[in-house]
């Protein structure tokens, strides 16, 4: 890695926290008024958790592109499983500068992917327990989930062992930050049920809007900047994409967010005769989301194409999930972060062009969700006997800021009375 | 019924690694692999319906 490549790339990283934030202000801006503070403080202290944690552990777990790791011999083949990089951050300042980056990458993609279960909970999910499922990730499942596709673990072999086209491909995050963070929002979801009055016995669900539409659509306007650093800086650390290759896979970034956008858009004001606000965010999000895998590998047409189908399948899907199967799920994580990704993943094996690509992809796919996804909830349910996941009805009647910090986020506003709790 | 449906999860995950270990033709493989999805399908199915039989549970 030449100088030059270097400070770009670590530009870029200082810039990929904007993502971060945009996602703390979008799930924020989509809880109640009651809980926002709790909700940005939890942002902020899941940060911090997800960093010291894979920190001390997680990162020898997750290891680098070129890294040692721990290896299994099956039918023949070797099956990187594991890192068996130091713990502590040992020897980091002495490492080639290459897997430093990426270790840093590392450090910004566990934060996020952290988030995104966080904003599934809004409303109900205790500080103390999100920053426990924060630990839980960073000390394993986002440990393992990098290796295998970063650290030049087994999905990131498929292509050298099975012929699988270049192995699993994901730079910008689809399934390590993403699909990874909406399987445990899911899961949240499902250990901590429905907010109190969302699901009525009988009838609809009860229409809970996010209290602040500023927070939410600035908040992806600052997910934008942070997205595109974030795709460029894993293209070049992941896929080694030349520099040439890197203003067009900006453009993708934004093409897909603004074709996801432009669909969602349309989909609300034909089904509601508006557009609705908050559903065009996570449409936008969505869009963001499903150029992870694949901006670095496609061209713009199939950026646009790949937007379209996020942009109209993102807000489908929310309606899916809370009107006909229960899901209580406010930041709209599971649609926007597990969905999006994975037809990020889906379309990256489309359009990359390589034989065999499709298949990694959908062999990485069915690790995910065939083996993350009940080892997460089998660990969350395990750490909801330690630490409840849910506050108590109090807690839940009075908001989680007053409950959970003893004050509002806007102490001189008056705040609603709720009508379902009549 | 949400755990039998978990439980069901990674048979569909050892159906696709067992297609690229035992079936060097792509077309198998591609046959196996999108079985293996079935089923993980299939599982995650059963656990939202799962969770669907419990609406309002935590209320």
């Amino acid at each position: 890695m030449t100088d030059a490549i270097f400070a770009l790339t670590l530009s870029l990283l200082v810039l990929a926290p904007l993502a971060i934030a945009g996602v703390a202000l979008i799930n924020t801006g989509l809880g109640r008024s009651r809980s926002a503070a709790q909700a940005l403080l939890g942002c902020l202290a899941i940060v911090a958790v997800s960093a010291i944690v894979f920190a001390l552990i997680g990162a020898g777990l997750a290891g680098v592109p070129g890294g040692t790791g721990h290896t299994l011999q099956l039918a023949g083949k070797p099956w990187n499983w594991i890192g068996s990089g130091p713990f502590f951050l040992n020897g980091l300042s002495t490492a080639p500068l290459e897997a430093q980056l990426a270790l840093l990458f590392e450090f910004m993609a566990v934060a996020l992917a952290a988030l995104v279960a966080w904003g599934s909970g809004a409303d109900r999910l205790r500080l103390s327990a999100g920053c426990a499922v924060a630990a839980v990730l960073s000390l394993l499942l986002f440990p393992l989930s990098a290796h295998w596709i970063w650290g030049g673990g087994w999905l990131a072999q498929l292509g050298v062992n099975f012929g699988l086209g270049a192995g699993f491909l994901d730079a910008g995050g689809a399934a390590t930050v993403h699909l990874l963070g909406g399987l445990c929002a899911l899961s949240v979801v499902w250990i901590a049920g429905a907010r109190k009055g969302k699901f009525p016995k009988e009838g609809l669900s009860t229409a809970m809007p996010g209290h602040n539409a500023v927070y939410i659509l600035f908040g992806c306007i600052l997910a934008l900047v942070g997205w595109m650093a974030w795709n460029l800086s894993g293209a070049i650390l992941f896929l080694h994409a030349p520099l040439a290759q890197l203003p067009v896979t900006a453009i993708n970034t934004l093409l897909c967010a603004s074709s996801a956008l432009a669909a969602t858009f349309t989909v609300t004001r034909v089904r509601f005769g508006k557009p609705d606000a908050s559903l065009c965010a996570n449409g936008w999000l969505a869009g963001l989301v499903s150029s992870s895998a694949s901006a670095a590998l496609v061209s713009a047409g199939a950026a646009i194409l790949i937007g379209i189908v996020a942009g109209i399948a993102t807000p489908l899907l929310v309606e899916l999930l809370e009107l006909a199967l229960s899901m209580d799920d406010p930041s709209g994580a599971i649609s926007v972060h597990a969905v999006g990704g994975l037809w990020g993943l889906i379309a990256a094996g489309i359009f990359a062009g390589q034989n065999g690509q499709l298949l990694a992809q959908l062999v990485g796919i069915a690790t995910l969700l065939g083996l993350i996804l009940p080892c997460t909830y089998l660990l969350f349910w395990m750490l909801d006997q330690v630490i409840p996941f849910r506050v108590d009805p109090d807690g839940e009647r009075i908001g989680m800021d007053l409950h959970e910090l003893g004050g509002g986020a806007y102490p001189e506003f008056v705040i609603h009375r709720d009508e379902s709790y009549r | 019924m949400k755990y039998a449906g978990l439980l069901v999860m990674p048979a569909g995950f050892f159906l696709s690694i067992a297609a690229l270990v035992l079936f060097p033709a792509p077309a198998q493989r591609i046959a196996f692999v999108l079985c293996g999805l079935g089923v993980e399908a299939l599982g995650l199915v059963v656990a939202v319906r799962g969770h669907m039989e419990n609406r309002g549970g935590n209320q």
